[in-house]
């Protein structure tokens, strides 16, 4: 789709935008804007929530309802958006800092909840903003600011931290596939409680250049030569899905009753009560 | 059959927070916060509203300033601990001008302190805690009559000004039960979220438009939807963009201190007791307040000239009211269950011949008539007290 055609959901008048140049934000937010106008969502029948980091100033480029939150609490902020305003579609986006780090409880409890929202993960696998810090998704032995000497910590595998968490929809992708990345969300906003998208993305200016990838296109030559499907992953064993990026939908449970849902159950017996 | 019922000041909180029409709660299970919570889980249902019990304070605080932008009154309660957690989401309803009421049934501090005991610690931390240059509301009751009648009261300002709005609560008047009797709906003002229907055709929200420098008052809120309006914790301009321009800057941080200090007679509420022919001066507020005016009836009862000033608005508190009554006393007494928080605020305001007692308990237990009745009787006899 022409970029032209998009323009209407943004607001031009706040660019430039903060990100470097070739960063993958702006590939995440073209694809986001293309699944809202293929599903011809109302703008003022959307809220976009970010916390706080290089990710999360998408809101302010959105033309919707924006908000611009503190650090890891977007989907707190979102959670009482939704209950309060069950009608508009709430949309989360952050970095893996952001979500799988300061804010990795309300992560998994906004999933074991089946919230109505759907989160979308810029994740770059460091700190961009905050410049180049090793995050809770940077991978063993990689270089980070922080780490000058190796990564020694275990990454947390967002699509699986969101699937034992109990979220229903839960679907990875990165930048370099664009097309699966507009399905994913787009399938993720119609989905009825808590859709998770994990987009794998590059920050060559930290992570790519701590990393011996500093120009975008080799990071996104990195994506593309070791993403591998899950349904091909499923015939791989441990060893061989090493360093691979695993992408497709993990889960995919419709039907299953949200947070609200719920809730409405309980307004029933509660006025029953009266 | 009489009005009076017999109710519990955190049920009066959760009452008074419904018919302010509150219809959002958000909060975590804390001590001797909970039977807030208990209440609200069992009528926010019944009027349509929502009641979620969120992983801890930080999401409880944040939630409540998600769904008041959204269009909803909101409110969380909690006790220290989860106070100290819910500190920077209070400043970022400072800054995003977004109402909310964040209720503190105080305990004893810090950390863990004495979950069951009473204690004033949090004046200055309901007044400070948050970083940044700021100003707040902070209203503190003393009765479970007032717990209902200020609540609602603390949700018209969180409008009006918009801001948050600390209420504060003793632990003993959150759990103790005493008379109390609903007010009458003609006696109720509860003050509405404009709705978006309401904005004209093709307007221009900005959120942060305000009428006046020279007496900032921020526009009403209006609820999410048409307006498509946009907030940040950082500095913004009135459209609620990140703006990072010296002048821009300077001038937010003074408009949302000057909102709430250039309004502060308007604001503040206490009340006096005995205080027209008052020698002796006693300030006290929430429950010691009661402790004050038992020993006030006392030790009138010997002739003693001694009144009450009492704070309902702590933050702000009527300077011109207090200034006047320092003016013409002799002695003053200054009664809290901390060590000395908000004699500071009092003592600033007082001529440097009066006459200074303070009578501070940080020991879990309240102060008692006897107490502020030895501090009377000491001043009384001319003896300067300690400071």
């Amino acid at each position: 789709m022409k970029t032209k055609q998009l323009l209407k959901y943004l607001r031009i008048d706040r660019w430039p935008t903060v990100w470097c140049p070739g960063c993958g934000n702006g590939i995440i937010l073209k694809a986001f804007l293309e699944a809202v106008d293929q599903l011809k969502l109302k703008k003022d029948r959307v809220a976009v929530v970010s916390g706080i980091g290089c990710s999360s100033r998408a809101t302010g480029y959105l033309d919707f309802n924006t908000m611009h939150t503190l650090h890891g609490r977007a989907i707190s902020f979102a959670t009482g958006v939704k209950l309060a305003r069950p009608e508009f579609k709430v949309i989360v986006m952050g970095g893996d800092g952001d979500l799988a780090s300061i804010g990795g409880n309300h992560f998994i409890h906004a999933c074991r909840r089946n919230i109505d929202l759907t989160v979308i993960v810029f994740n770059n696998m460091i700190y961009g903003m905050t410049g180049g810090q090793y995050s809770p998704t940077t991978p063993e032995e990689e270089m980070a600011s922080t780490a000058p000497y190796g990564h020694i910590e275990r990454p947390f595998d967002i699509a699986k931290l969101a699937l034992s968490s109990g979220a229903t929809y839960v679907a990875r992708s990165t930048v370099y596939h664009y097309n699966l990345l507009v399905k994913y969300i787009k399938d993720a906003i119609e989905h009825r409680g808590i859709s998770v998208v994990d987009v794998i993305t590059n920050c060559h200016t930290y992570y790519g250049r701590y990393n011996g990838m500093p120009q975008p296109y080799q990071m996104m030559e990195y994506f593309k030569n070791n993403s591998v499907t899950i349904e091909k992953a499923r015939d791989m064993s441990e060893e061989e899905l090493e360093e691979k990026i695993v992408i497709g939908v993990f889960r995919r449970e419709e039907g299953k009753p949200c947070y609200l849902d719920r809730y409405e159950e309980i307004r029933k017996k509660a006025m029953k009560g009266r | 059959m009489s009005d009076y019922v017999l109710m519990q000041g955190d049920e009066a909180a959760a009452l008074g927070a419904i018919r302010a029409g509150c219809r959002f709660y958000a909060g975590y299970p804390i001590t001797p916060a909970s039977e807030i919570a208990e209440v609200m889980a069992r009528e926010l249902p019944k009027v349509g509203g929502v009641f979620i019990q969120m992983e801890d304070e930080i999401a409880s605080a944040t939630s409540i300033i998600g769904a008041s932008l959204a269009g909803v009154k909101s409110m969380t309660a909690t006790s220290g601990p989860g106070f100290s957690l819910m500190q920077e989401a209070i400043g970022y309803a400072i800054m995003t001008e977004t109402p909310t009421v964040f209720v503190d049934v105080m305990r004893g501090g810090p950390s863990t302190g004495m979950p069951t005991k009473p204690s004033q610690g949090d004046i200055m931390q309901a007044r400070w805690g948050t970083h940044g240059d700021h100003a707040i509301i902070v209203i503190y009751p003393s009765t479970v009559q007032e717990v209902y009648k200020y609540m609602i009261t603390a949700f018209n300002l969180a409008e009006k000004y918009r801001t948050p709005v600390v209420f504060l609560m003793d632990e003993l008047l959150g759990h103790m039960r005493e008379n109390f009797k609903f007010p009458e709906d003609k006696e109720i003002f509860v003050f509405s979220r404009l709705k978006e229907e309401q904005l004209k055709e093709e307007e221009v929200f900005l959120p942060y438009e305000t009428e006046e420098y020279a007496e900032p008052t921020p526009q009403p809120l209006v609820e999410m939807g048409k307006a498509k309006f946009h907030v940040s914790g950082l500095i913004h301009d009135e459209s609620g963009f990140p703006m990072a321009n010296p002048e821009i800057a300077g001038g937010l941080i003074r408009r949302l201190v000057e909102k709430i200090r250039l309004h502060a007679d308007e604001i503040a509420m206490y009340d006096e007791y005995m205080t027209e022919d008052a020698e002796i001066l006693i300030v006290a507020y929430g429950i010691t307040a009661r402790s004050a005016m038992r020993a006030i009836r006392i030790a009138r009862n010997d002739r003693i000239k001694v009144g009450l000033f009492r704070p309902i608005t702590i933050w702000p508190v009527s300077r011109t009211r207090l200034k006047q009554l320092l003016s013409r006393i002799d002695a003053l007494i200054i009664a809290e269950m901390n060590l000395g928080q908000y004699a500071h605020e009092i003592l600033e305001m007082a001529r440097s011949s009066t006459k200074v007692k303070l009578v501070n308990k940080v020991s879990g237990e309240l102060i008692t008539p006897q107490e502020i009745l030895d501090a009377i009787t000491e001043v009384q006899s001319g003896i300067m007290g300690y400071y």
